[in-house]
């Protein structure tokens, strides 16, 4: 009696003294197997030829030299158009949902609560619901809206396949990636500037800050460059995270004449209907690499200096 | 000369400010930023009031030219056709709504539970390789899933999740981000609430139960909107590792209807994106202030 007792307390003092680790291990436990592993696994396959049925062969750095050597597709389409996605939407989004916290930090409460809801709205619709959206507004036959629009001004005279089209498709998608850029980096930077102290600009207007630009640049911005610094990284993440809206919108992967390729298209495009795992894997690796140097960058910048 | 009329017309008498940042009332020199502000929420408001408009058409009107921002004869006729039209795959619609709900209370209840246990103890709890874990936590958020989607679906066929309906849930219980926000909201709590707990004798499970749960509400509704709204439009696990229809999520239903794009179809998909959008929103007015009481203190630092 008296031991069994003594064994549970035992147990007990086991539980609590290595408690951070027991409610810490469900969760490491997934990370490793759904993050550290495949990041891990894309690394190791990328310096081999693998195409699912053979076990991968090494190969050293022959698949990143045709990657930039070979591809003819990567370097003239999915890196150009990664970049200008990345450029309009990654940092052009950033920038806009900048301005609108910032505007909207300038109004009362409650209508600040209504239009932040309208602003953010559009962020939740992820894929599905995405391409249904837009494919109402820009929408081949003359009842598309924009289509409609244009037919009426008569800047044009016939429907345009906007989403058929490789001249058109990457505007669409930069208009539908700027149109869902608000998400939680915007809401943090909302957030992170409401909450900041005001008598920083009380003090700032008696050191001889005079307007609202220099007010932006010397007050708000350094007041919250942690919550900034958070919003770049979504904003780098949700921008190289997009695969989907170039094929949903057309429809089509590849997207007609690649104009709305981008790099996690290309994985798919390789790994998942040519079954060139290891040549996809390096793509992959490259992906990786660039958001991790870009989100080094960003903390370059908004590195809180002590 | 006005700017400093305007300057001590904001701080005479110590008057509430009500220019600047948070303003306390209406004041005239907001109407410039409503000037471009209400401008803009309209242009972004006009795709979503057009489907929610079109999802309530009959098909005549989806049909009419030119394209209307209203209906004359609302009708559910679309939400009738969007259950109807799964005859043909023999699994009522109602089978793929009951598996996303299924899927996202799991995922909302694990999400929550994960960010706050290990939110906790990243913050609160010293151990030698907690900063090790901060930094790769950190990092997490950057990582790309599409990036490693290769490797991942390996790991998902060596783990047999592969035509498992758990695939729709274990994966994205890994979201570093919750519990990064979570873990930077638990910092702002003071230390001595926990300290005067562990002196009575209460464990880590305790604390987590009675004091830590309590205290991180705004944090616990950010992660519950963010789990929500990931659930509800789940399609990545029906689409590439599931190959039965019976574990697959009303989202990819939705998806392969309006995979069709014609006229006639529109409604239905119309209303099915209402059905995806509605319940996201709602949500994130419900738990507004929590949310943005959270991301106050989601700074990286």
């Amino acid at each position: 009696m008296r031991r069994k007792q003594k064994g549970f307390a035992a147990q007990r003092r086991f539980t609590d003294q290595y408690s951070h680790w027991i409610l810490l291990s469900p969760y490491v436990l997934l990370f490793v197997l759904f993050i550290i592993i495949p990041v891990g696994a894309a690394i190791g396959l990328s310096f081999t030829d693998f195409n699912t049925i053979a076990k991968p062969s090494f190969t050293g750095l022959a698949n990143y030299i045709n990657l930039l050597t070979n591809d003819a597709v990567f370097m003239q389409k999915v890196l150009p158009n990664t970049l200008m996605y990345a450029v309009f939407v990654g940092l052009g989004g950033y920038i806009l949902s900048f301005l609108m916290a910032w505007s909207l930090a300038q109004l009362t409460k409650r209508p600040r609560m209504l239009l932040t809801v309208i602003l953010y709205s559009p962020s939740v619709t992820g894929g599905v619901l995405l391409s249904t959206i837009w494919s109402f507004v820009f929408s081949g036959d003359k009842r598309g809206l924009v289509n409609y629009v244009l037919l009426k001004l008569e800047l044009i005279e016939t429907p345009i396949q906007f989403l058929k089209s490789p001249e058109y498709l990457m505007t669409v998608m930069i208009i539908v990636g700027l149109w869902s850029s608000m998400g939680i980096g915007f809401l943090a930077i909302l957030s992170g500037i409401v909450n900041a102290d005001t008598e920083l600009y009380e003090a700032a207007r008696i050191d001889g800050v005079r307007n609202r630009f220099q007010e932006i640049i010397y007050v708000t911005i350094p007041s919250i460059k942690p919550q900034m610094l958070f919003g770049a990284v979504m904003a780098i993440v949700n921008t190289f995270k997009d695969a989907g809206t170039g094929v949903l919108l057309s429809g089509a992967n590849p997207t007609p004449d690649y104009a709305g390729q981008l790099i996690a298209n290309h994985i798919d495009d390789y790994g998942f209907i040519r079954y060139e795992m290891g040549y996809a894997s390096a793509i992959s690796t490259v992906l990786l690499l660039l958001i991790y140097v870009l989100s080094r960058v960003v903390s370059r910048i908004f590195a809180e200096r002590e | 000369m006005k700017r400093n009329r305007r300057f001590e017309k904001r701080h005479k008498g110590g008057r509430i400010r009500s220019v600047g940042v948070n303003p306390r009332s209406f004041e005239r020199g907001q109407l410039k930023i409503y000037a471009y502000l209400v401008p803009i929420s309209i242009v972004m408001l006009l795709p979503i009031v057009y489907i929610i408009v079109s999802a309530f058409k009959p098909v005549d009107e989806l049909f009419a030219y030119p394209p209307r921002f209203y209906v004359k004869n609302p009708t559910f006729d679309n939400f009738r056709r969007l259950f109807e039209i799964s005859a043909d795959t023999n699994i009522p619609a109602s089978r793929y709504l009951f598996n996303t709900l299924v899927i996202t209370v799991v995922r909302m209840a694990g999400n929550a539970w994960i960010a706050v246990s290990v939110g906790y103890v990243l913050s609160k709890k010293n151990f030698r390789s907690k900063n090790a874990l901060l930094q790769i936590n950190n990092a997490a958020l950057m990582f790309v899933s599409v990036a490693v989607a290769i490797p991942t679906y390996f790991v998902i066929v060596y783990t047999h999740l592969y035509n498992n309906f758990l695939v729709n849930i274990i994966p994205a219980l890994v979201a570093p981000t919750g519990v990064f926000l979570t873990k930077q909201f638990i910092d702002q709590l003071p230390d001595a609430l926990m300290e005067a707990a562990v002196i009575d004798g209460a464990s880590d499970y305790l604390i987590l139960r009675k004091i830590v749960f309590p205290l991180v509400r705004p944090a616990l509704s950010t992660v519950l909107l963010l789990s929500f709204q990931g659930s509800w439009i789940e399609v990545t696990a029906s689409q590439m590792y599931l190959d039965s229809e019976t574990g697959k999520t009303f989202a990819y239903y939705i998806g392969n209807l309006s995979l069709g794009g014609s006229v006639s179809t529109q409604g239905v998909a119309a209303a099915g994106a209402l059905i995806m959008f509605l319940p996201s929103i709602i949500l994130f007015i419900v738990l507004q202030s929590g949310v943005m009481n959270t991301m106050a203190h989601s700074g990286i630092k």
